[in-house]
């Protein structure tokens, strides 16, 4: 199971909305729950005039059986004091549907970074400890970097360390959540701010498709490096994301 | 932010919280919004065809619901209305915010007391012209105009055009629709983008092509009548507005 947390920047949001409209997903499902502020909207992903019609509503499932992965869809924020009751719908699914593994797509605040994590990739992972078990050793193969753990009383006492992710939304509930009920949870996260976020959601979704190879990633010639972002298809509701056009009479 | 929905669903029975038994409801009509509302009252509503079955009362940040029946158009207020000859037909004018968390608990309170077998639903509501994106700027758009949007088993032609991404509906609208979406009951919304944001006789006037539409063509009233309603409604809403004169 594959999904975004509401996080800084909704830059989980835009990497999955990548995922779905590349791999041409098929919508199986909705996840109706009163937690999230509701909107509609016509199908996001549409290519053509007839697939353009179906209603699509602000929490909905996709799927793509030939990978054997289902894809959850958030496209609104949380509603004041619902993120448990959420939180714990979506761990109740994950049980009783036997995902055999969850990633949480999800972002953090950038001007919260400490000294040493301005330097070098702004890209973290974290994975509960029955799925460190099963793929620790992949993520070191492709040297990514663990979130840190910060002190929980800064210059007081160094010592104390917790799990801090501003600006992450839920992610740190969940996370903390499906490492006491042992289910397989990783999380990939990117430091960014708010802004045009669509470059930093094409940077995570690559980061993503390290691991899973959902799309093969081309090996750029001039550069010997892998960069898949001409692979990813832009979704139609991605235009006017910064407004309208603007009025002749202006100039 | 608890709202409570009465009715009063037998002639003379008192206002309680929950029908006994759940009402066969073939079609409900919702306005939301002032103008969409108003546009209710001067085509289809009337006293002698309609009586008050229900209504919702209400607080939130932005307005509190009149304790009255008697309503004005400017007034807020949420009451539900059945056409006395079908009692099938149920009729809501919202002109009332509803915040957004207690619009789930809007659905749960009205729907839960319909049976929603052969139930079509029709929302009509406003929203300002600003929020519509398009590649031209909205300067040059010509408004009011109406968009549409549908669940997938609502079968009937519509209106007006679809609505085209990347535009989004949002609110007890969108409440509306996602749950009828959900749960499969043919439901459509007329959305009418104005740069108007009170009431207004021609953002009104812009539903009127949904007068023609199968569910409200036999529900309109005398167009005689209508256009006195109209008339009646810019008198009493131009006393404000006369302020810098």
């Amino acid at each position: 199971l594959l999904q975004p947390a509401v996080s800084v920047g909704n830059v989980g949001q835009l990497a999955i909305d990548l995922v779905i409209s590349t791999l041409n997903m098929t919508k199986v499902g909705y996840f109706y729950t009163d937690c999230l502020v509701p909107m509609v909207g016509n199908n996001p992903y549409a290519t053509a005039e007839e697939n353009s019609v179906e209603l699509s509503i602000n929490a909905e499932v996709y799927s793509l059986p030939s990978k054997k992965l289902v894809v959850l869809q958030i496209r609104s924020p949380f509603i004041k004091n619902k993120y448990r009751p959420f939180s714990q719908a979506l761990i109740s699914w994950v049980e009783s549907s036997k995902y055999a593994r969850v990633i949480l797509l999800s972002s953090s605040h950038a001007y919260q970074r400490n000294d040493e994590q301005l330097l070098g990739t702004p890209l973290r992972y974290l994975l509960t400890p029955d799925l460190e078990k099963a793929v620790g050793g992949l993520m070191q193969e492709l040297n990514w970097k663990e979130m840190e753990k910060v002190a929980a009383y800064p210059g007081i006492n160094d010592k104390e360390k917790v799990l801090h992710i501003p600006g992450g939304g839920i992610t740190k509930r969940l996370f903390t959540e499906s490492c006491s009920k042992g289910i397989q949870m990783a999380v990939l996260l990117k430091f960014c701010s708010e802004g045009d976020n669509i470059p930093d959601a094409f940077i995570l979704v690559n980061y993503l498709n390290e691991w899973l190879q959902l799309i093969k990633s081309e090996v750029s010639t001039s550069n010997n490096s892998t960069d898949a972002s001409s692979q990813w298809k832009i979704p139609s509701s991605w235009r006017l994301l910064f407004g309208n056009g603007l009025p002749p009479a202006l100039f | 932010r608890e709202i409570s929905v009465l009715w009063t669903l037998k002639p003379g029975a008192p206002w309680q919280s929950s029908a006994e038994e759940v009402f066969v409801c073939s079609k409900f009509i919702l306005a939301i919004g002032h103008n969409a509302a108003a546009f209710l009252s001067c085509f289809i509503l009337d006293s002698v065809c309609w009586e008050v079955v229900g209504v919702v009362k209400l607080w939130n940040e932005w307005c509190r619901t009149t304790n009255t029946t008697n309503v004005l158009p400017t007034d807020s207020f949420c009451l539900f209305y059945r056409l006395i000859s079908d009692p099938t037909v149920l009729l809501c004018q919202c002109s009332c915010y509803v915040a957004e968390d207690q619009q789930f608990q809007w659905l749960e309170k009205v729907f839960g007391c319909m049976q929603k077998e052969d139930l079509q639903v029709t929302i009509l509501s406003t929203c300002p012209l600003a929020d519509y994106k398009t590649q031209e700027s909205t300067l040059t758009l010509l408004s009011p105009f109406l968009k549409a949007l549908k669940t997938k088993e609502f079968k009937e032609p519509v209106c007006c055009p679809l609505l085209e991404q990347p535009n989004i509906v949002r609110d007890l609208p969108a409440a509306v629709l996602s749950y009828c979406q959900v749960w499969q009951i043919p439901a459509v919304l007329y959305q009418c983008y104005t740069d108007v944001i009170k009431l207004d006789t021609v953002t009104i006037e812009a539903f009127k092509p949904l007068l023609s539409s199968k569910i409200l063509k036999s529900l309109v009233k005398d167009v005689s009548e209508s256009t006195k309603n109209l008339k009646k409604l810019l008198t009493t809403n131009e006393t404000h507005n006369n302020i810098y004169i």
